[in-house]
């Protein structure tokens, strides 16, 4: 038992070491780098357009960002339904019925040409868009996780990432429907999932507190992020793919800078009580828009952490939120069953 | 949960540790400034945040009908 008890004193020394490494940079903070910027005015979304049509729980929503999809998006609900939306007609342009009704999370291709899904069934299953005779039919079903699908994110129209309630990450090939990378390392159920900007790098946050910073072709953690005080629900990228937002159920979102390895700022009011279930940032990352368990969506000034408007206008939990790729509008999803549109 | 499979789990963590502690990391002091930078050069197009103009607003019913 010897190794073991050198082992885990090597562990705590690097531990050491990266909280000094962290301290060292540490030569002032967020709040008092931004305290000459003034605080962005009141923020008021009205609701622009209200999407009907699921009859149960929305889990998930995700714009599209193709330029000839950037006003769609799809959601995905326990009504066993995937719905891709013209967000400017209301219009349902595919209503796609899945195999099991237990979905968690939903993901729209770059591309616009495929839409993906997945939950309690531990699967992935890829639905092409654009099929010859028009019909959306399942195009591959990823298996291979031993527990729940609760995000993925597509790189391209051949690769997706998914996080899972077995703790790990995979990179799949969904031509062949293989897994190429296992991204193992976090300690309790993933439970989303970013991409960076440049497609290189994704984020994940997880039941063990942590976010980590994975390196796709590496195929290694580049990052770890403590901090929260319970599970991370949500988490995203700042837009110029530099730094972190996460969103837990300790009631709170964190900012952590990737270069200089650290948290920079929390968003929290004594006010708010409830977990974090979604978040999104505007266009120019000055906004940061986070879905609470009571039922609203707070708005705050990214740079100075305080609320400047809150998006109230759903009967139960919002449980996804996206911006649209040309920051025009932001789409907020809930256990009520409606999608709202947002400017 | 045998002996050795703890001791294969803790080398595991050891290595990744090292990899975190190599890590090259920047001042907060110009982290910030260039978030900061970030949000002013990109204010101007963020919707969100300066809102849009009713008339330009695609998600808005129109009032009247438009040739241009």
């Amino acid at each position: 038992m010897g190794e073991m008890e050198e082992l885990r004193k090597e562990a705590d020394n690097l531990k050491d070491q990266i909280t000094e490494a962290r301290k060292v940079v540490q030569d002032t903070t967020l709040q008092e780098a931004v305290a000459g910027t003034t605080l962005v005015g009141r923020v008021q979304l009205k609701t622009r357009k209200t999407l009907r049509g699921h009859l149960a729980k929305i889990y998930a929503m995700h714009w599209g960002t193709d330029t000839n999809c950037s006003k769609l998006c799809v959601s995905a609900s326990q009504d066993g339904k995937l719905i891709v939306w013209d967000t400017l007609t209301t219009n349902k342009v595919n209503a796609i019925p899945l195999k099991s009704s237990w979905v968690m999370t939903c993901a729209y291709a770059p591309s616009g040409n495929m839409v993906a899904c997945g939950g309690l069934d531990n699967m992935c299953s890829i639905y092409n868009l654009k099929g010859k005779d028009g019909n959306v039919k399942v195009m591959r079903e990823l298996a291979a996780h031993t527990g729940y699908l609760s995000c993925c994110r597509f790189l391209n129209d051949s690769e997706i990432i998914t996080s899972s309630g077995d703790c790990t990450c995979i990179l799949w090939d969904i031509e062949t429907g293989t897994e190429k990378t296992i991204f193992a390392g976090h300690l309790g159920d993933c439970m989303s999932l970013a991409v960076s900007p440049d497609f290189k790098m994704f984020i994940s946050g997880a039941c063990d507190f942590t976010a980590k910073l994975w390196d796709i072709r590496e195929a290694t953690c580049r990052q770890t992020f403590s901090g929260h005080e319970s599970d991370i629900n949500a988490i995203g990228f700042f837009p110029n793919g530099n730094a972190v937002i996460t969103g837990s159920d300790d009631a709170t979102c964190k900012l952590y800078d990737l270069r200089a390895d650290q948290e920079l700022i929390t968003y929290q009011d004594s006010g708010i009580m409830c977990g974090v279930t979604s978040l999104a940032a505007s266009l120019s990352g000055r906004l940061l828009l986070a879905g609470y368990d009571d039922f609203n969506v707070n708005i705050w000034d990214m740079l100075k952490a305080e609320r400047v408007g809150v998006l109230a206008g759903h009967d139960n939990r919002v449980s996804c939120i996206g911006v649209s790729s040309d920051g025009m509008a932001c789409c907020t999803g809930s256990w009520d069953s409606f999608l709202k549109i947002w400017n | 949960m045998t002996s050795n499979s703890n001791v294969a789990n803790m080398r595991r963590l050891v290595e990744q540790l090292k990899l975190e502690a190599s890590l090259e990391r920047i001042k907060v002091s110009q982290a910030a400034a260039e978030l900061q930078q970030y949000c002013h050069q990109n204010a101007a197009k963020d919707a969100l945040l300066v809102g849009v103009p009713a008339g330009s607003n695609p998600f808005r019913e129109p009032r009247s009908c438009n040739l241009f």
